[in-house]
């Protein structure tokens, strides 16, 4: 009987008719088929968004306006968020917020946070210039790592073992590199067992979770780590709830790192994370979650 | 099904059934990145080299 009834989810589409949700996106990756392919399962009133083809009118707003949200699905960091600040400055509601994309997109803003909530990490230091940079990485002792604060799939890492990498790859950077490479985000290198964890947070909902593994130092499946299920124990619930806190919350994607003497730390938070390995290994329909979560956002705003 | 050819090696590239716009997909023959512009007619056209601040 209960398949013949309406689920309240469905109940509250219907109640909703008028919803109109915007997606924003730069490539139609798998996640994106799938977050598209749920909207239409679902019969959600949406439009792709494509971020090379959109422009913002500051005087003219209202072909915005008519988003009950976005949800923001950039692979460009600073695409994606501009355009959240933007959408967030004409009232349109955003998943997720310009203010979690600020957080989460940069490794030094997520490590503030972090530290102002308590939440364990690894240690890090930074600093903004080479000299400054190397007197903290002595200080730290051998080996380190060295990461640009914005980037992902695990790019431009460096693992520095001696006095003699120090000094190398600081001058690379501080030549060759943009201007943000000079901000020096220094991390403790940590003896991880060959795993990190990658969960998925779905507002307050931790919704699945999965190990990556790989025999390189970087276990990011993005660089060929493979995943396997992860059980949602209560220390990695309490983390992760911890951890979305401190950003603001939202559709996260928390990375998690078994330390050798501090148990579970946070290693990195993602605002518009991707789930191709996550979703057929859990068998968790992620993207209709996704979907959901950004019709209640919607359906938030719509009442407003 | 559309058809189009690769920019790169000129092989003919058929898109599988439920390819989008926007999607990126591999030529078979040279193994280039190609993003599919238009599905009817079929485009494609290289896809954009990764940039530093690409990521999730």
């Amino acid at each position: 009987m209960d398949c013949l009834l309406p689920s309240a989810f469905s109940w509250m589409i219907l109640m909703q008719k008028r919803l109109k949700v915007g997606v924003l996106y730069s490539r139609v990756r798998v996640e994106e088929k799938w977050i598209f392919g749920a909207m239409e399962k679902r019969g959600i009133d949406y439009e792709r968004l494509d971020d090379r083809a959109i422009s913002f009118d500051l005087e003219n707003p209202d072909p915005w306006k008519q988003y009950d949200a976005v949800l923001e699905r950039s692979i460009s960091y600073n695409s994606g968020l501009y355009a959240l600040r933007l959408l967030n400055a004409f009232g349109v509601p955003t998943v997720n917020t310009a203010s979690v994309a600020e957080i989460c997109g940069d490794k030094l803003m997520t490590s503030a946070v972090l530290a102002r909530d308590g939440v364990p990490q690894p240690r890090n230091v930074t600093a903004f210039s080479t000299e400054a940079a190397l007197d903290a990485i002595e200080a730290f002792g051998y080996p380190v790592v060295l990461k640009p604060v914005v980037g992902s799939w695990g790019r431009l890492l460096a693992k520095i073992n001696d006095r003699d990498a120090a000094e190398a790859v600081l001058e690379h950077k501080s030549t060759l590199g943009s201007v943000q490479h000079s901000v020096f985000y220094i991390q403790e290198f940590i003896e991880k067992p060959g795993r990190d964890l990658r969960i998925i947070m779905i507002g307050d909902k931790v919704l699945t979770g999965m190990y990556r593994s790989s025999e390189h130092w970087i276990t990011n499946t993005a660089r060929g780590g493979s995943g396997e299920l992860c059980p949602i124990t209560p220390e990695i619930e309490d983390i992760c709830l911890r951890a979305s806190k401190a950003v603001g919350g939202g559709l996260l994607g928390v990375d998690l790192v078994e330390h050798p003497e501090k148990g579970l730390v946070v290693n990195e938070i993602n605002h518009t994370m991707e789930f191709h390995t996550m979703q057929p290994l859990s068998g968790i329909d992620i993207a209709g979650e996704i979907v959901e979560y950004v019709v209640k956002t919607a359906t938030q705003n719509n009442k407003e | 099904m559309s058809t189009v050819n690769c920019p790169e090696c000129e092989a003919p590239i058929e898109f599988a059934e439920g390819t989008e716009a926007g999607e990126i997909i591999v030529c078979p023959d040279c193994g280039v990145d190609l993003e599919v512009t238009s599905i009817e007619p079929a485009a494609v056209q290289l896809a954009p080299m990764e940039q530093e601040d690409w990521g999730e």
